[in-house]
């Protein structure tokens, strides 16, 4: 702890779009008192100061470079807690699309042209394949109330609790119309809950960017997909705008 | 003689990762850039067989802070590709949108990353407490943006209404009469902002260059109209790479863009140039208040014009929400695909300058090329010219004064690094 007793925090990012660390800025608008409780010592895209003596790091984005993987162990060193801020750092999140084009070096010409060589780049992954995660903040961007409540969990010592039940729940609880029955597809029946299903909320699917719940119920999604005319291709498809990060697929190709 | 090195090892207070370094011996000037070590992301390569629906909510995760503008000028890609008429209703509440975005990220950058510069502290926080009015104000203005853009789209950072043909979820019309009250109010919250910037010491440094935007003649232009440059080249969107000209140098594989100099500038200070009597008389009294008549080619003031730039959208909105409750809120038809493919060009001035998205879409609606055509990509050339005209001028002074005073000159900017890597080639030295 700091000479003022209270825990110093850091902020960093990886491959990311900094929506997540955004998302932290907007909930100072109504919780400006967070920044009375810890002391912020590490925050790029907000301030100049860069303390090296945090013990808890929030790290946004993907790992996709191994020069990447260095300066995530050096963060990991030296933080006694390390939280995942959203999709990126949790699922590989939209970085991991590129892990499902037919070739990664195609990828890297596409861009960079005959340059392409030049900019190191691997498989997107989520932190946690580099590092050990204490906690994670899921979704693409992250819940701002959801973060509130992680770091009340984090600085009274608990282990945050992240919902382990699927949208469809929050969805009923806001007396949504199931998009299912209105012809549209939702991720909603596996996709982890906690976003207050605000896609649903707003007439669109879920993307499933909180990631999967820790066991759907296959058999009922298939049939709530039969009913609707798709196929479970069709719905797989879409889970990997935030889930095409493969395990199995990371460990060779650079 | 002079013997300077200025070296910003990750620079703070922008979006993404970025190095400075300024090399001068004996007085010359060997070494000017700005380097980006930001991690490229490859979404042009990405979007390669996902479905034409799927393109807005991939390409808002460019950026967390312009994801609406990314998502709008992805649609009108989309919406060219596939010859899809958008509704007035749908283009008005998308101009509403985009004026939320606009106040988000311009009261972002001004209050956030650029004031602590010149109130000298390294950031927003320790505001809190020597000038909790400041904070208070701007965490308000910010509220009441996102508040508006969530009203639309569900929130700001990733947009989720938004949508090929219009929006999967309406305003009412109380919402909207509610938000009217909201930015009346906050009238007073932007003539204390004003008031703040003219307080502040604004750095002396001229040099003109080429502005480029977006123009139309009945509107200040945020979505679609022509390209127009200030040396006076106009071009119709859909040949924006004759504005582009994106260019290797030898000296450095940064693929850089030009026209007609050898470089142009984009973002709010470009549009006050180029459009300035298409503002609201309010923001030309603002800009008035400021001491701006353009030309401006103070590149530090485009923070200033920033600021001019929300009293316009403040106002603006005030408009569009009267024409939108006059005109009444109606559901409308979805688009449903017809199977039929084709290219199209979606450009929108998002806060940070003139952006293209270049979409090709088979016939079974799956993208078959992207391109993307990012502000800060095509700023970086001027950035890197104004370091060199100001690093002369200032190399009298301590190398500390000397190396904060390139931070702000590329801060001017409000570098969206991170968008601008996922395109550009960079140098990593």
């Amino acid at each position: 702890m700091a000479g003022n007793g209270k825990p110093k925090v850091a902020f960093f990012d990886f491959a990311c779009c900094e929506g997540c660390q955004l998302t932290v800025v907007d909930a100072l608008q109504t919780h400006l008192e967070l920044v009375e409780m810890v002391e912020i010592v590490q925050f790029r895209e907000a301030m100049s100061e860069k303390g090296q003596d945090y013990q808890i790091a929030f790290i946004e984005g993907s790992c996709t470079r191994k020069e990447d993987e260095e300066r995530l162990r050096k963060i990991r060193e030296q933080a006694a807690i390390v939280v995942a801020l959203g999709a990126c750092a949790h699922t590989g999140g939209v970085n991991a699309l590129k892990n499902i084009q037919p070739s990664l070096v195609g990828v890297r010409q596409y861009v960079y042209g005959e340059k392409w060589e030049w900019y190191d780049s691997y498989p997107a992954r989520p932190i946690e394949a580099v590092i050990p995660v204490d906690a994670v903040i899921p979704g693409c961007p992250i819940d701002r109330f959801e973060f509130l409540d992680v770091v009340k969990n984090v600085l009274l010592g608990k282990a945050p609790a992240i919902p382990d039940y699927p949208q469809c729940v929050d969805c009923k609880l806001k007396e949504n119309v199931c998009l299912f029955d209105v012809g549209g597809t939702c991720l909603g029946p596996i996709t982890r809950a906690g976003c207050g299903a605000i896609c649903p909320t707003y007439g669109d699917g879920c993307e499933g960017c909180r990631g999967l719940i820790p066991n759907p119920n296959e058999t009922a999604m298939k049939d709530v997909l039969a009913k609707a005319g798709l196929t479970v291709e069709e719905l797989m498809s879409k889970m990997t705008i935030f889930n095409a990060y493969d395990p199995a697929q990371i460990g060779g190709e650079a | 003689m002079t013997t300077v090195n200025v070296n910003v090892h990750h620079l703070t207070r922008v979006e993404g990762h970025g190095n400075i370094v300024v090399d001068v011996k004996n007085g010359e000037l060997l070494k000017c850039q700005l380097e980006i070590v930001e991690a490229p992301r490859f979404f042009e390569a990405m979007l390669r067989g996902r479905p034409y629906h799927e393109a807005s909510h991939i390409t808002s995760r460019i950026c967390g802070i312009c994801a609406t503008g990314h998502a709008t000028a992805s649609l009108r890609a989309t919406e060219t590709a596939l010859g899809v008429e958008v509704s007035e209703q749908t283009e008005l509440l998308r101009k509403l949108l985009f004026h939320g975005e606009m106040i988000d990220s311009h009261v972002l950058h001004v209050y956030m990353l650029v004031a602590p510069d010149f109130l000298g502290v390294g950031s927003v926080l320790p505001l809190a407490t020597s000038h909790p009015e400041v904070v208070h104000r701007a965490l308000r203005i910010k509220k009441l943006s996102g508040d508006l853009c969530a009203m639309i789209s569900g929130r700001h950072t990733h947009p989720i209404a938004m949508t090929v043909g219009g929006f999967t979820h309406l305003p009412t019309t109380k919402e909207l009469l509610d938000m009217r009250e909201r930015l009346v109010a906050a009238r007073e919250d932007m003539d204390e902002t004003l008031a703040l910037l003219k307080q502040l010491p604004w750095p002396e440094f001229e040099r003109e260059t080429e502005y480029v935007s977006l123009q139309k003649e009945d509107e200040y232009a945020f979505i679609d109209g022509r390209v127009a440059t200030s040396d006076g080249f106009v071009y119709e969107i859909p040949d924006y790479r004759r504005v582009t000209n994106e260019y290797l140098v030898p000296h450095s594989t940064a693929k850089h863009t030009k026209h007609n100099r050898e470089s142009y500038m984009v973002g709010a200070l470009a549009r006050f140039n180029n459009n300035y009597d298409l503002l609201h008389p309010r923001a030309k009294a603002a800009a008035e208040e400021l001491g701006m008549q353009p030309l401006v080619t103070n590149s530090f003031l485009n923070s200033a014009a920033q600021a001019v730039e929300m009293v316009h959208c403040v106002e603006d909105s005030i408009r569009l929400i009267d024409e939108l409750v006059d005109r009444g809120i109606h559901e409308q038809p979805r688009y449903e695909f017809e199977g039929r493919g084709g290219e199209g060009v979606g450009s929108c001035d998002v806060p940070r300058g003139i952006l293209f998205h270049n979409y090709v879409i088979d016939d079974e609606g799956k993208i078959q090329e992207a391109n993307c055509i990012i502000p800060t990509g095509q700023n970086y050339a001027n950035m890197e010219a104004d370091m060199r005209a100001l690093v002369p001028q200032i190399l009298d002074r301590p190398q500390e004064e000397i190396t904060h005073m390139m931070e702000m000159l590329i801060r001017a900017y409000d570098p969206c690094i991170s968008c601008s890597t996922h395109f550009l080639d960079v140098e990593f030295v």
